[in-house]
């Protein structure tokens, strides 16, 4: 079954007189359990296809679905609960509440569920912080975390709605090399235990982490294939730590 | 969202930004507290004219002479000399829903005691007096029938009036000299304080109204006569009696009374009723600094939607819809009014009551006024709160995210 499955899905924007043709039609399907790395040059039309697989903006024209639920039409309320159902984010800048605590930032989701189901967030928020590596640091504000760990609460964050697909965006943009082949292992890791990742990035040394390569160029899609020597993070991890010694 | 999770958040989010939050209900303190004293004290004052004004007695109807509009224009209550003991002698004669009626016959002059003299207004009455003011004597007794009759030279000394002529002892068979004649005094009336109109009501003399009018005015007219009922539900029935009995002794016509009819209630209204536009007056100007107050949270609230854009944008990106933004915005706003209003209002109730400590007037604090403030002050933050609020849920979220 697939996860994302879009038809024709084009973006045009219009500033006063010009019209950019953002997204000049995409046709993507990512299998439930994939890893895919979007690739793209700045001006690509990477971020735009990415802002619309994760239902904050809505197609020109087009057509697409997340976890089989139609997108291209929904209004804003609409939106924000398929967001907070069936997406999880990882930004750039991990975007994290500041003055609150990792447990309360990964609780937030939960807070905007609708569904009205009983939950003990603050078990789900434990857990989610405990499967990413930081269940000593439940009440660690984002300033007195270092940036992987702030990539992982956020990573958190993510994973705890159980949703459909985990979008990240240029998630090891702000790390170090170590740290980025750190949170590209959780990413792996997360991703044997079957949930689906979509990653944005435009660097070919994270994007060889991910499965499969999608590359965005002028609008439409230029490249789509399996990675060719898919590395493992957990090794290069290893081997840095060996490099580092030496 | 739950509404504890909100209000749990608001708080939060207030307390991230605790010297900003004072400063900005600092406005919304000052309002509320300025509202509530000038309220508790326009209140106190309004207590004390009431029980001023029961303390004329109970019942009182007063009747004045004039006050009818000739040609348009109202006369003084003194441009008619026309009261008489003939009208009195018909009210108590005819008026059947009347218990008690007594001319007064008012005269200002100086009284000689043995040690000094003083100043003061006599009243001649007549012994109904007692019994239409409910006024007791402190010692004596007051005059009676028979003095009234004989014209005898008895009086009733003020506390006032005794106590600067007979300073430490009772004047009760002592004589005093009022112009050329001397007089007895038979009695000392009780303490009443002050008047309405802030004059002592004690400090008066009275006497039998037939010796009054013999050795002091000379004059026939009467500028005043009190009546009272015997029951309070008679009072309106008993003005009515009055007119239409004065109306046929004086020959006139519905409308062109010559005469005013007025009862406690209308004396105590109008009173009432200056005090009131005075509490008012000085509560609006109380209450513009509660809308600059208002205008702070506003302020400060746009200041916040602009720079909390990002966490904003965060929210929305894990399934915050605009209406959860918007609540969230509207009940930080709220909570900081109330909070305001709930400070304001214990500043407001303890500085009046150190100002009517210092100041001697009463202050009157209901539990109305402090839910009215708490509320207000609530719904003040809803009405500033709301356009920063909006704001913040219009937000794009793309745009919130990047926003740096």
């Amino acid at each position: 079954m697939n996860v994302i499955e879009t038809t024709q899905l084009v973006k045009t924007y219009t500033t006063g007189s010009t019209e950019v043709h953002a997204l000049k039609g995409i046709d993507l399907a990512v299998e439930k359990g994939e890893f895919i790395a979007i690739m793209g040059t700045s001006g690509s039309g990477k971020s735009t296809l990415m802002n619309l697989l994760g239902c904050l903006d809505t197609p020109t024209s087009g057509s697409y679905l997340i976890d089989g639920v139609r997108v291209d039409g929904m209004d804003r309320n609409a939106l924000a609960a398929l967001r907070n159902e069936k997406i999880g984010f990882v930004f750039q800048g991990f975007n994290l509440l500041p003055r609150t605590s990792a447990l309360e930032n990964v609780e937030l989701p939960m807070l905007y569920d609708r569904s009205g189901r009983k939950r003990d967030t603050q078990a789900l928020a434990t857990a989610a912080l405990q499967r990413v590596g930081l269940g000593e640091r439940l009440d660690h504000q984002p300033s007195e975390l270092s940036g992987g760990q702030q990539q992982r609460v956020a990573i958190a964050r993510a994973l705890v709605t159980e949703p459909a697909i985990i979008l990240a965006d240029e998630p090891t943009g702000n790390l170090d090399t170590q740290t980025s082949v750190e949170v590209m292992a959780l990413f792996q890791e997360l991703n044997e235990q079957g949930i689906t990742i979509v990653l944005v990035t435009h660097e070919p040394d994270i994007a060889v982490y991910a499965k499969r390569i999608v590359e965005v160029r002028d609008g439409r899609i230029r490249r789509d294939e399996p990675v060719k020597s898919r590395r493992s993070a957990a090794y290069d991890l290893e081997h840095f730590e060996e490099r580092e010694v030496a | 969202m739950k509404s504890k999770t909100l209000v749990k958040l608001a708080t939060q989010s207030i307390l991230k930004n605790k010297m900003r939050a004072a400063l900005t209900m600092l406005g919304i303190i000052i309002g509320v507290a300025a509202v509530v004293v000038m309220v508790a004290v326009g209140y106190g004052a309004r207590t004390r004219i009431r029980a001023q004004i029961n303390n004329l007695g109970t019942n009182m109807i007063v009747i004045t002479p004039g006050a009818a509009q000739a040609a348009g224009v109202s006369q003084g209550a003194q441009a008619f000399p026309n009261l008489s003991l003939k009208d009195v002698d018909k009210i108590r004669a005819e008026a059947q829903t009347v218990s008690a009626v007594s001319p007064v016959i008012v005269s200002r002059t100086a009284v000689i005691g043995p040690s000094g003299n003083w100043r003061t207004q006599i009243n001649g009455v007549d012994t109904d007096f007692q019994t239409i003011r409910d006024w007791q004597t402190s010692s004596g007794d007051f005059f009676t029938a028979d003095d009234v009759r004989s014209i005898h030279k008895v009086v009733l000394l003020g506390n006032t009036v005794a106590q600067n002529l007979f300073p430490g002892q009772d004047p009760v068979g002592s004589e005093i000299q009022i112009r050329n004649s001397v007089y007895k005094v038979v009695g000392v009336l009780a303490a009443k304080g002050q008047t309405a109109s802030g004059s002592d009501s004690d400090d008066v003399v009275l006497m039998p109204y037939t010796t009054a009018s013999d050795t002091l005015s000379g004059r026939a007219f009467i500028p005043q006569i009190l009546a009272s009922t015997a029951n309070e539900q008679d009072i309106p029935a008993a003005q009515e009696e009055i007119r239409t009995l004065l109306r046929e002794s004086h020959k006139v016509s519905d409308g062109n009374d010559d005469f005013t009819v007025k009862n406690q209630a209308d004396l105590a209204s109008a009173a009432e009723s200056s005090t009131q536009v005075m509490t008012l007056l000085l509560a609006a100007i109380a209450s513009i600094s509660l809308l600059v107050g208002g205008i702070g949270i506003m302020n400060i609230m746009l200041v916040s939607v602009t720079e909390r854009t990002r966490e904003i944008g965060i929210r929305m990106a894990i399934g915050a819809r605009g209406s959860d933004v918007l609540t969230q915005f509207l009940v930080e706003s709220i909570v900081m009014g109330i909070l305001g209003g709930v400070v304001g209002l214990l500043f407001g109730y303890t500085g009046a009551k150190v100002l009517g400590h210092f100041t001697g007037w009463e202050t009157v604090i209901s539990p109305i006024i402090m839910l009215i403030a708490v509320g207000f002050s609530g719904a003040v933050g809803v009405f500033f709160g709301y356009y920063p609020a909006r704001k913040a849920a219009a937000l794009n979220p793309i745009q919130a995210l990047r926003y740096e």
